[in-house]
């Protein structure tokens, strides 16, 4: 890290420190630390309040669902139907996996009571008396912070019976997932809660009327329920006065790669990649970008052309790419195109459930294909063959997570062709040993 | 059988350009069906819920930005489709999948049993690309994965469309196979423990588990008995009914050089839908045991020992021995219950007419005078109840019988309206079986013998058979429970609920109907009425008087009197007396009867002792009719053409031996005249008879409930029915079926383990003052004194080693070595 570097005022002003605020207070993850600031005074506020009303101001914020897709999440409360006399749940997903995103386990590391205390809102909005946090397995350290919150948030009667005299009831469980990534897929996550196997379940229904155990079920990203609080406080007015007009608030953008200072920025949503970088303490020395993803690796990666393109729901859109988790990832000239497009589409393949033909056997055919090309066995028609199995496979699947695997493989090929070409003609030394094959 | 087609709303669409109208909710795959339209598909089945799973069937839907499956989506008002047919975009997405679902795919179908009526291979065909753009190593496994004795997997060929998960799971509720891993390495399997101990693992075990290679689109599920037999384009495919229970399935028979190689489902939506159990579907390789019968035997003067004959020296000795004994104490007549109607009704009218007796009778089992009453007044000519009512009944109620073990189907179509509708099931058992488990029965625990009582006191039951379209099923077993026949008949009487009479055999139903019981005539018509016997003397053109007006005795007195030299002859259909209430008596009056004649299949107890044994044919080589529980008539064509004759055309050779032309040796003949009788639509004749024309029924039995047996110290009260699978001699000759049949087990209640001292797994003896039984203890919840061990099952043989029957007092104790 070079330490003198600063990054300039007009990058700083981009900064809007709201979920983050707490993170370099000293032990802000403990209750009475977050109480000292300001924590759980938006839940007195929002007791006050009648649930319509809260879902009201949700909508009226603007606030984006956070975890990839951008659904507005007042709307999705809205889908809950009330009165049907069935019991309604909270599920948040916290099974953070996509490739390259860092920015639901720290805010659970170093603020999770932000989280609970977005939980008991939204559950109080939602009219929901059971609520669970699907946390990712291996985020053993963020689930013990998370654990730890819920049990002091019981002890202080933030959670159980009859909160702060409220009347309402809520009770919040953490549930640690078994490692896959299909989980974070909302209704496969659904499954794996209720101890099924982890599959995309057939939709309609939705879970807004048959989510968890068949019962109206909101599903939320961590990020998103956890700005619930700042919104209950900052009220709608002052949060879009953060971010764009269609996406507004602060927005937790996770930069990694080859830059100085990897780590986790708040900025209004809007941001973009240069100042990003900038904030990140610029691009390691001797490295040039060359490509990043903007929300992980299922979406489709973008160059140094993009370098001003603004980083929200519309921006992204425009330049044929998504917003995602606002996963930077940052690659330089000196990082092989066609490996890392190799390294993605093994992970999408080890980690497809299974369900479906194109993203089982879709994905085990291209790693395959790629592993050849990095062996030096690749062909030109490999090209046409790897997009043409995207094409088979964008759309076709059934769920998101088939569709996302080809964003890699199109974007390198669009982008960066000559690298495969240089493999495939012999120009580049293979990565791999090659091995016999043919027909079987 | 007066299904009424409820009026559906329907919405219009358009595919491919044509016009559909389409039942609301229907999905697109199934419109598409309507009009001609094929859409390939893997994981789409019509009887299971839509999964989405193998993305095959994808189509145009106009207003939608993805291609999208259409067998996950309903129709909609105005909707635009655009299949295969007519979309590029379809076109294409169907031809990437079937490449996807391809490169994993072994090109094996030379040697794949699937091939030639694959799926895979004729869809592959139809909407695949020619050349396969893979190079790359396919996925390989060790093969094949025993899932269970019976059935096999090829993992390396299952793309994994989930049709055999799903069924096991949603239609029979045995979910023992799952997916397993994920991603490329996703397999279906069975739950494996430690591997260092296979006797850990839970293997595939269903009654069921063979519909579920029936439905695998691809070769990966085999059956050990059909691996690597044949070719389906060798094969001839026949239309059958199966003839191992009343259930009466529609069932499809493969034969190939003379041999029936295979039996599948056959697709009867009355009645089996497309699902049979394992029994109906593997159990066929007895017609080819070495025992199996081909010419006629007559005992030899001079060395007492059966040797083959011609036949007509067989039919001239048998007729000659019959003729004698007619006038010298009588002939009595046990048919069995595995004929067809047509046979049965031959029986009937050869005991009437060439030997002049009613001694007849198809009960090879446990039966009561009470039973033979309301088999006159509530079951014949009765078609009151039938499948499709179970979809509609308010609530059903079983007594004396355990659907899954004695009657899948019946068990199949509650389950399903269970998990449609939350269908209400109620039983009168002394534990909650599997099958009552998964029909999520209320179980009215009762300790055999007192079944009458509860029925006729319990106010849940009455309120659920007061349900609207409630039905109550009553198994054969309930013959031998004292007043239970005549409970139900009343209770059902009195609540409105409809009854149902479930035998265990395929055959006996139409025996009801074909008048082999000692007090009916065909048509149900009482014996002892002169009105029904003129009827029939009309219908055969007999003088007056021929028939006998005396009631016959039945199969338990027959034996009886034989026993007792009361009888002159036995002429004994397919009986095996283990199957009677007393076996030992049986083999007693077979010995002691001065001359048997014995129509069978093989060389069976019966045979052995034998004075002439006509061989007869099986099912699969004739042409016939069973009636099934409902009174539904199931035809079928002879499946192998041999020489083998039918019981029917042997007795009536054996007529004509005896001057009679009884007219019943084509089956046309004897379906035109059991048609004339009867109310039952058999096939080629012109219109159904009237049962009962001018005749009255018989009046149902009023026998008052009996109360259990009282076990003292050291008893216990037995309860018992045949497993689905069990020695049953028409299960002979295949050990992969066997394998899959359940363990056999002594159930006894918490306490009565804990009186005898033993704990699950222990021996218990259960022995009466002829014989013992031992097997390992299941500790279940049940009623106190009660103890239940299988009927006939491999180390279980209840009636011959016992020689008691339900309800019984036995002994009790333990086995003494742990076992």
């Amino acid at each position: 890290m070079t330490l003198d570097y600063q990054p300039s005022q007009e990058s700083l002003s981009k900064l809007t420190p709201v979920l983050t605020k707490r993170w370099l207070s000293p032990d802000a993850w403990k209750i009475d630390v977050y109480e000292r600031l300001d924590g759980y005074t938006a839940l007195r506020k929002a007791f006050k309040a009648h649930p319509d009303e809260l879902i009201q101001l949700v909508k009226d914020s603007g606030l984006r669902g956070r975890g990839g897709a951008g659904f507005p999440t007042g709307m999705k409360w809205g889908f809950i139907p009330q009165n049907d006399g069935k019991p309604h749940y909270l599920v948040v997903n916290a099974d953070e996996g996509e490739p390259g995103t860092c920015k639901d386990l720290p805010l659970m590391m170093a603020d999770p009571h932000s989280l609970v205390e977005g939980v008991i809102i939204a559950s109080y909005a939602i009219r929901a008396n059971f609520a669970a946090i699907y946390i990712r397995g291996e985020a053993v350290h963020s689930a013990r912070r998370l654990r730890a919150a819920v049990e002091q948030a019981y002890a202080k009667g933030y959670l159980g019976k009859n909160i702060l005299g409220s009347g309402f009831d809520l009770d919040l469980v953490v549930h640690s997932g078994a490692g896959a990534y299909i989980c974070g897929e909302e209704t496969a996550l659904l499954d794996s809660l209720e101890g099924y196997r982890g599959q995309p379940r057939l939709r309609p229904p939705f879970p807004a009327t048959h989510g968890l155990y068949a019962s109206p079920t909101v599903v939320n990203n961590v990020e998103t329920i956890a700005s619930v609080p700042y919104i209950v406080l900052g009220g709608s007015a002052w949060f879009r006065s953060m971010g764009t007009e269609k996406s507004p608030g602060p927005k937790i953008y996770s930069i990694s790669g080859r830059v100085n200072n990897p780590g986790q920025f708040e900025c209004g949503l809007g941001v973009t990649l240069r100042q990003l970088i900038d904030l990140a303490g610029g691009m390691q020395a001797g490295h040039e970008l060359k490509f990043w993803t903007p929300g992980g690796s299922s979406t489709p990666m973008l160059t140094d052309e993009h370098l001003d393109v603004p980083m929200d729901f519309e921006g992204m859109a425009g330049v044929g790419t998504m917003l995602g988790t606002t996963a930077v990832q940052v690659f330089s000239n000196q990082d092989d195109i066609v490996y890392a497009t190799y390294r993605w589409i093994a992970f999408y393949h080890h980690e497809s459930c299974g369900k479906c033909t194109p993203c089982r056997e879709g994905n085990y055919w291209m790693v395959r294909i790629l592993h050849r090309i990095l062996a030096g066995q690749g062909t030109v028609l490999d090209l046409d063959t790897l997009l043409d199995a995207c094409d088979n496979l964008l759309g076709r699947s059934f769920c998101a997570l088939g569709d996302g695997a080809t964003s890699p493989v199109t974007s390198s090929i669009k982008y960066f062709k000559q690298d495969y070409l240089d493999y495939i003609e012999g120009r580049k030394t293979p990565m791999f040993k090659g091995e016999l094959v043919g027909a079987h | 059988m007066t299904d009424v087609v409820p009026k559906v709303d329907t919405v219009k669409l358009t595919i491919d350009g044509i016009e559909v109208e389409a039942p609301k909710g229907a999905l697109v795959i199934r419109a598409a069906e309507q009009i001609g339209i094929s859409i390939p598909r893997f994981c789409d089945h019509p009887l299971l819920a839509p999964a989405g799973a193998c993305r095959q069937c994808l189509v145009d839907v106009e207003g939608q930005r993805k291609p999208v499956a259409s067998c996950t989506q309903p129709v909609a008002e105005g909707m635009v489709v655009r299949t295969q047919m007519t979309s590029e975009v379809a076109k294409k997405a169907q031809e990437g999948i079937m490449e996807f679902l391809l490169i994993n795919h072994p090109l094996d179908c030379p040697v794949c049993d699937k091939g030639g009526e694959c799926p895979l291979q004729n869809q592959a065909m139809s909407n695949g690309q020619s050349e396969s753009r893979f190079v790359e190593h396919k996925r390989e496994y060790p093969k094949p994965l025993p899932i269970s004795t019976q059935v096999l997997l090829d993992r390396e060929r299952c793309v994994l469309c989930q049709r055999c998960t799903r069924f096991s799971d949603e239609i029979a509720g045995d979910k023992f196979i799952d997916l397993m891993e994920r991603s490329s390495n996703e397999q279906i399997g069975v739950f494996r423990g430690n591997p260092e101990s296979p006797e850990d693992d839970a293997p595939f075990n269903s009654y069921y588990s063979g519909n579920t290679i029936q439905i695998c689109p691809v070769g990966a599920l085999t059956s050990a008995q059909y691996r690597f037999r044949a070719r389906p384009f060798d094969l001839v495919s026949t239309p059958n009914a199966c003839e191992h229970c009343a259930a009466g399935c529609d069932q499809r028979a493969d034969h190939r050089r003379g041999k029936v190689m295979r039996r599948l489902a056959g697709d009867d939506a009355a009645v089996n839908e497309e699902w049979n159990c394992d029994k109906g579907r593997f159990a066929f390789q007895y017609t080819q045991a070495t025992d199996r019968l081909t010419k006629p035997l007559v005992r030899d003067r001079k060395t007492g020992e059966l040797r083959e004959a011609s036949w007509p020296e067989a039919l001239t000795v048998a007729a000659a021995g019959l003729a004698a004994a007619k006038d010298n104490g009588g002939v009595g007549v046990l048919t069995g219950g595995r004929l067809t109607v047509e046979d049965a009704f031959a029986y009937s009218k050869f005991a009437r007419v060439a030997l002049g007796t009613n001694d007849i009778d198809f009960r090879a089992r446990p039966l009561s005078g009470e039973e033979t009453e309301f088999l006159g007044s509530s079951v014949a000519g009765r078609v009151d109840v039938t499948y499709a009512d179970i979809e509609r009944a308010g609530a059903v109620v079983f007594v004396g019988l355990e659907p899954e073990e004695e009657c899948p189907i019946i068990f199949l179509r509650a389950r399903k309206t269970y998990l449609k509708r939350g269908l209400a099931s109620y039983a009168v058992a002394p534990f909650v079986s599997r099958g009552f488990e998964k029909l999520g029965a209320t179980v009215i625990l009762t300790t055999p013998g007192a079944e009458a009582e509860v029925l006729g006191e319990s106010e849940q039951l009455r309120e659920a058979l007061s349900a609207d379209g409630a039905i109550l099923f009553v198994g054969e077993r309930l013959a031998s429970v004292e007043g239970g026949l005549s409970t139900a008949a009343r209770i059902a009487e009195e609540t409105g609920a409809k009854l149902a009479w479930v035998p265990r055999r395929a055959g006996d139903r139409g025996a009801v109907e074909a008048g082999a019981l000692p007090t009916l005539l065909p048509g149900g018509r009482p014996v002892y009425d002169p009105a029904a016997r003129s009827e029939v003397a009309a219908a055969w053109q007999l003088d007056a008087g021929v028939l006998p007006s005396a009631s016959g005795r039945d199969t338990d007195a027959i034996i009886a009197a034989a026993k007792a030299g009361q009888l002159g002859a036995l002429l004994v259909g397919g009986v095996d007396p283990a199957d009677l209430a007393d076996p030992q008596a049986a083999e007693q009056a077979l010995d002691a009867v001065g001359f048997v004649v014995s129509l069978e299949l093989r060389l069976s107890v019966v045979a052995k002792r034998a004075d002439v044994v006509l061989p007869i044919a099986p099912a699969v080589e004739k042409t016939g009719s069973y009636v099934n529980w409902e009174g539904r008539v199931r035809p079928f064509g002879t499946v192998l053409k041999t020489a083998a004759m039918s019981d029917a055309r042997v007795l009536d050779a054996l007529g004509r031996e005896l001057g009679l032309e009884l007219g019943v040796g084509d089956v046309a003949a004897a379906r035109t005249q059991l048609a004339a009788l009867a109310e039952l639509p058999l096939p080629g004749t012109a219109e159904a008879g009237t049962a009962l024309r001018g005749s009255v029924r018989v009046a149902v039995p009023t026998v008052a409930a009996g109360a259990a047996a009282a076990p003292t110290s050291g008893q216990a009260v037995l309860a018992s029915w045949h497993h689905l699978l069990d020695n049953g001699s028409l299960q002979d000759g295949d050990g992969h079926l066997a394998g899959t049949a359940r363990t056999p087990v002594a159930r006894i209640s918490k306490s009565t383990a804990a009186d005898l001292g033993v704990a699950d797994g222990d021996a218990v003896t259960v022995g009466t003052g002829r014989g013992a039984i031992t097997l390992p203890a299941l500790v279940t919840d049940m009623v106190d004194g009660v103890v239940w061990v299988p009927t006939n099952s491999p180390g279980s043989t209840l009636r011959r080693t016992l020689g008691v029957a339900e309800g019984a007092l036995v002994e009790i104790s333990t086995g003494g070595t742990k076992s």
